[in-house]
């Protein structure tokens, strides 16, 4: 007859070899179930004598308590080879790619826009709107550009049949004059009016379409009115966004004499890339000026009092440069091959 | 303006080269648009003699030459024009040189007959189109003279670009005048002398309206030959200013314009009865002009006549049958000054634009007629030969431009620019732009000279100043302002939002133009009576858009062209209505849209989800979350550019802003838009609405929910249903919502079951089982009694 712990050392093999929780617990049974070997020896307790029984049976208890902890480990054992096994069996393929759908994006002019008002915002310019249907007062006779000016044939004007004295603004000068008037009519109560600050994206209109033009483009204007603004200020703030927007010093900005009616003195701003494709090309960007006394007269302004700069800029020319386009009607045709580049 | 720097250079030499020149001019405000070279370049081309031109011995359109390039003996040349000829005077490129291309000219055999250099074309040196045969220089050129020196062709042509502020540079002189002003070199003017009448043939001249008209000089000049040759140097002038020679007598008077800037006009005088008039026109007169336009002159149209007739609109454009002919033999010359205002925008509303228009709309020197009338005289007796009158001077002094002193306060003009110039300095820098300048106190008082017309307000003489001193000297400030922080309103947010949340539900924002096809109008918006321009820039692009959705709908086109066929577009622009009191453009309502196209498969290309094609229901979902959490209803809508099932008008807070819906498939299969899009339209105004949140206490006690599935007729709306139960539920309901929707087996077809999720609750105490009853039962009663409804497993 086997010894106990032979019989220990036997049900741990037996349940090392279980391959499930079935299997275990038929080799449980062999040792510890009604006729189980273990039991056995139990019952043929009954037949020793007393003293000797008492030393069998503790002997008998440590042998089942040994067999009983094989047990338990065993079945932790298969317990963990199944989870690792039903942890296997759910891997994924991390690599397909995720659910839900591809976002659009913004127009390539849009996004420039957004910079556009947030550099200026952040030194505290608002943004200000104005119709694109407009009145020929607002559009050319208030930016001090009679009837009959030549200025007026720099700006090939769209009209509406049936109306004279309305056009499709050629540009967003407008915009001062309204500004103006509504920012006076505000603050004309106060001893110092605060100053105006402004800037006004929008889209114009030009009868003009080729690689390089576009009948509807877009342009920004800029205006600032207080009692000290100074040319040179002009200077600085154009510059100071040309840097940001370009995100780089290694730009060059010139200011060279030009004419518009509404500004006086006026001026083209033209930037050179000093590396890159367009390097050491003067490229023309905007035109500005110190405001025309006339216009802050027709903005409620006395120009005695009051100075101001104003500028207008072509985003559409902002945006071919900083990302690299080179044809402007791309803007415009809704090409999603295009368009979709810039998300 | 177009003009030769060589030319220019004659009358200031302002010690720059070409490049530094035009950086010169650009930077004073004559922008330099182009400088291109005259010719362009090559090397070893002299003026050479044909001295005997035999036929080739091989070849029948070859002629063998011999040629004297100076070189002290006769060249052997072969050569293929067709008007090679004995004694003629021609460019030869001499072995050695180097032809336009980098053509290099080498000793030859041509048909086995040795060739020492070529016979060139003006094509061949690049001078002209002009290769129908050799170039045919003048008889007294001088042999062996480099080409280049004797054409003057080491020169540029410059073209500026000027500001209509700047007519005083509208020639030669003018300009000249300016670079001797920026450069402090001195400026050398052609002397004009009177010429002294030796016939005594006068035309009395009549100003009949001296505010358009305060000066007019004539002259006659008799025995005038119109068909001389104009000599070559005042050819290339002209040429290189980009003027064609056209006659002798029309040379000078343009040539005299580009050279003085004062437009002349030469009529022939045997074709004027009696005096010069000018006037205005008398109703129903017509010239025929040069350009053979018939013109009836509108009633503020300046004219100039004779005792019968008008003969040209003045300042504007000469008369045809009053012209100088080649047959022309005494000429009246006129030389006057016309007031901008009685010339500006007349010329552009007959269509067209001439030279004179455009220097006297600008403003010509007031004092220059007669200067140029003697220069231009000087210049056809010595070409045309003839004899001249003397000059007859009409003036009306006090209708002559006033030059009233403008008054510069030095003060103001360094506060302005931002600059510190001393008072010495500014006087001097005006000073050398030819302005009168006097000290009265602190300030000055700035006369102009009678060739600007530029300067007529303090404004005007600051500009003047920062264009001497340099914008380039005028420093770049960070600006100081008052610091004040800009309002930032919670309630509204910027349309930006409304882009990013559009793009982040895949829609790609467009740029259309905003007018279109008169037919998408008429299609898409019912549109009979849009707003036409009077001008449009094509038929396709001639009405102002109501709508922005069919050029989202064209962007779908175009796409699907190019193979893209899941498009999900979105545009904010105006969009244009004819009403009587609108804001603030009186007849326009012009209001900003946002609007959006869904077409194609609801997600792109993907593994995971079955694939369907985009529908209503996602693009009212895109709007939802566009407006979360303030929420949209929607009603069925009729419109003529959506299916009239699945459209509905769009409303927040009780008001219509937009439209939601399938295409109609009319235009769907017209546009061939392949399967319907879903598009919409909103005001963008209402989308910039926002909610500021305000806290509500958060309930600590347990919420019941029951499910309550309601059967009721198709065509009884969710939010119909929503709104009954709503109405009914008592304070304790918290939210209904709808789970599920269902139509199909085990509901009577024309039934379907609407499943809704009652949330109940109270803040202050927990629900009893019999409350909660009876809250359900209210709102099925009143589902049962309003709806027609039936609780679903209720016999059904």
């Amino acid at each position: 007859m086997e010894t106990l712990d032979q019989l220990v050392q036997q049900a741990a093999a037996d349940f090392a070899a279980a391959v499930d929780g079935a299997a275990l617990e038929q080799a449980k049974a062999r040792y510890l179930g009604k006729s189980g070997s273990l039991t056995e020896r139990l019952k043929a307790l009954g037949k020793l004598a007393p003293d000797e029984r008492r030393e069998a049976g503790a002997a008998i208890n440590r042998a089942k308590d040994a067999i009983e902890q094989a047990l338990d480990a065993c079945r932790q054992a298969l317990r963990e080879a199944a989870l690792l096994a039903q942890l296997a069996a759910e891997a994924l393929d991390v690599t397909l790619p995720g659910r839900g759908g591809a976002p659009g994006g913004l127009h390539p002019v849009s996004r420039t826009l957004e910079r556009v008002e947030a550099l200026f915002g952040s030194i505290g310019f608002i943004v200000a709107d104005g119709p694109e249907i407009e009145t020929d007062w607002h559009n050319f006779t208030a930016l001090n550009t009679p009837e009959n000016h030549p200025a007026r044939s720099m700006h090939d004007t769209f009209y509406l049949e049936g109306h004279d004295d309305v056009l499709l603004r050629t540009h967003t000068s407008p915009v001062q004059i309204r500004a103006m008037q509504e920012h006076v009519a505000r603050h004309a109560e106060r001893e110092h009016m605060p100053e105006l600050r402004l800037i006004a994206p929008g889209r114009v209109y030009r009868v003009d379409s080729d690689a390089t033009h576009s009948p509807m483009f877009h342009q920004v204007e800029g205006l600032w009115v207080g009692e000290n603004v100074s040319f040179a200020d002009l200077k600085g703030v154009i510059a100071d966004f040309l840097r940001k927007f370009f995100e780089t010093e290694d730009l060059q900005v010139r200011f060279r004499p030009s004419f518009f009616p509404f500004t006086e003195p006026s001026a083209e701003i033209d930037v050179a890339f000093m590396s890159g494709a367009l390097e050491g090309r003067w490229l023309e960007i905007a035109g500005c000026g110190m405001v025309h006394p006339n216009v802050l007269r027709f903005g409620g302004f006395d120009p005695e009092r009051y100075t101001g700069f104003a500028f207008g800029m072509g985003p559409d020319r902002l945006t071919m440069l900083r990302y690299g386009v080179n044809d402007l009607r791309l803007f415009f045709e809704g090409d999603l091959r295009f368009l979709s580049q810039f998300r | 303006m177009q003009f030769s720097e060589q030319w220019l250079r004659t009358f200031v030499d302002p010690q720059l080269d070409s490049a530094a020149l035009g950086h010169l001019l650009t930077m004073a405000g004559l922008e330099v648009e182009e400088a291109d070279p005259a010719a362009p370049a090559f090397t070893g081309v002299v003026v050479a003699q044909i001295v005997e031109a035999d036929k080739h011995p091989n070849a029948d359109k070859l002629k063998l030459c011999k040629v004297d390039a100076g070189t002290g003996e006769l060249l052997q040349i072969v050569c293929g024009a067709p008007n090679a000829a004995a004694g003629m005077k021609v460019p030869c490129a001499r072995v050695g040189a180097r032809l336009p291309g980098d053509f290099a000219i080498k000793e030859a055999k041509l048909r086995g007959v040795e060739s020492f250099g070529m016979l060139c074309s003006a094509r061949e040196l690049g001078l002209s189109d002009d290769h129908g045969g050799l170039y045919a220089l003048p008889a007294d050129a001088p042999v062996g003279t480099d080409i280049r020196d004797y054409l003057g062709l080491d020169d540029t042509l410059f073209t500026i670009k000027l500001t209509p502020n700047r007519a005083d540079c509208l020639s030669l002189t003018g300009v000249a005048r300016e670079l001797a002003a920026i450069t402090g070199r001195p400026l050398h003017l052609p002397a004009v002398a009177p010429v002294v009448p030796s016939i005594d043939a006068r035309r009395a001249i009549v100003l009949d309206a001296e505010d358009a008209c305060p000066r007019y000089c004539g002259r006659i000049l008799s025995g005038v030959d119109a068909r001389a040759l104009t000599p070559d140097w005042m050819v290339r002038r002209l040429v290189r200013s980009g003027i064609r020679s056209i006659s002798a007598l029309v040379d000078v008077t343009n040539y005299v314009m580009l050279e003085l800037g004062q437009p002349l006009h030469a009529f022939d005088n045997t074709k004027l009865a009696g005096a010069i008039h000018v006037r205005y026109p008398a109703a129903g007169e017509q010239v025929v002009l040069l350009n053979k336009q018939t013109v009836t002159p509108a009633a503020d149209t300046l004219l100039i006549a004779d005792e019968n007739r008008a003969l040209a609109l003045a300042g504007i454009m000469g008369g045809e049958d009053s012209g100088i002919t080649l047959a022309t033999t005494e000429v009246f010359l006129e030389s006057a000054f016309f007031a901008p205002a009685a010339i500006a925008g007349r010329a552009r509303a007959y269509g067209f634009t001439s030279d004179a228009s455009h220097r006297f709309e600008r403003g010509v020197d007031f004092e220059l007629a007669r200067t140029a009338l003697e220069r231009a005289t000087q210049l056809i007796l010595d070409i045309c030969g003839g004899e001249a009158g003397p000059v007859e001077e009409a003036v009306a002094r006090d209708h002559l431009p006033a030059r009233p002193a403008v008054r510069l306060r030095p003060a103001r003009a360094r506060r302005l620019l931002g600059i510190h110039l001393d008072d010495a300095g500014i006087q001097a820098l005006l000073e050398r732009v030819h302005l009168h300048v006097v000290r009265e106190g602190e300030d000055f008082l700035v006369t102009p000279p009678s060739f600007r017309f530029d300067i007529e307000i303090e404004e005007d003489l600051i500009e003047e100043l920062a264009r001497l001193h340099g914008y380039d000297n005028i420093p770049a400030v960070a600006p100081q302002g008052s610091l004040m922080m800009l309002p930032s309103a919670e309630n509204r947010r910027p349309v930006w939002d409304v882009r990013h949340l559009l793009a982040a539900r895949g829609y790609q924002e467009v740029v259309n133009f905003a007018f279109v096809e008169e037919a998408w109008e008429r299609d898409f918006c019912a549109n009979e009576a849009p707003i036409r321009l009077a001008n449009p820039i094509a038929s396709q692009l001639s009405v102002m858009r109501s709508s922005l959705i069919p050029g989202l709908a064209a962007n779908l086109v175009t796409n699907r062209k190019r193979q893209i066929d899941r498009v999900r577009v979105f545009e904010i622009g105006r969009c244009f209505e004819r009403k009587a009191d609108g804001v603030p453009v009186a007849g326009f309502h012009q209001s900003l849209m946002v609007a959006g196209l869904a077409a194609g498969s609801a997600q792109p290309e993907q593994w995971g989800e079955r694939s369907r094609q985009v529908d209503f229901y996602d693009v009212k979902g895109d709007l939802e979350a566009l407006f979360a959490p303030r929420t949209l209803s929607f009603e069925r809508l009729s419109h003529p550019a959506l299916h009239p099932g699945r459209a509905a008008t769009v409303r927040l807070d009780g008001r219509n802003i937009g439209i939601i819906g399938e295409l109609h498939p009319v235009w769907v299969q017209r546009y061939d838009m392949g399967s319907a899009p879903v598009v919409f339209e909103l005001e963008l105004e209402a989308a910039l609405g926002a909610v500021v949140p305000a806290y509500a206490e958060i309930s600590r006690m347990p919420a019941v929910t029951r499910d309550l599935a309601l059967v009721v007729a198709l065509d009884v709306s969710v939010a119909r249903a929503l709104e009954v139960l709503r109405e009914a539920a008592p304070a304790v309901v918290r939210e209904i919502v709808l789970f599920d929707v269902y139509h199909g087996k085990g509901i009577d077809p024309d039934r379907k079951s609407l499943a809704f999720r009652v949330l109940m609750q109270d803040t202050q105490r927990t629900l009893e089982d019999a409350e909660v009853d009876a809250a359900v039962s209210a709102l099925v009663r009143q589902a049962e009694s309003v709806l027609g409804a039936r609780l679903r497993g209720s016999g059904d």
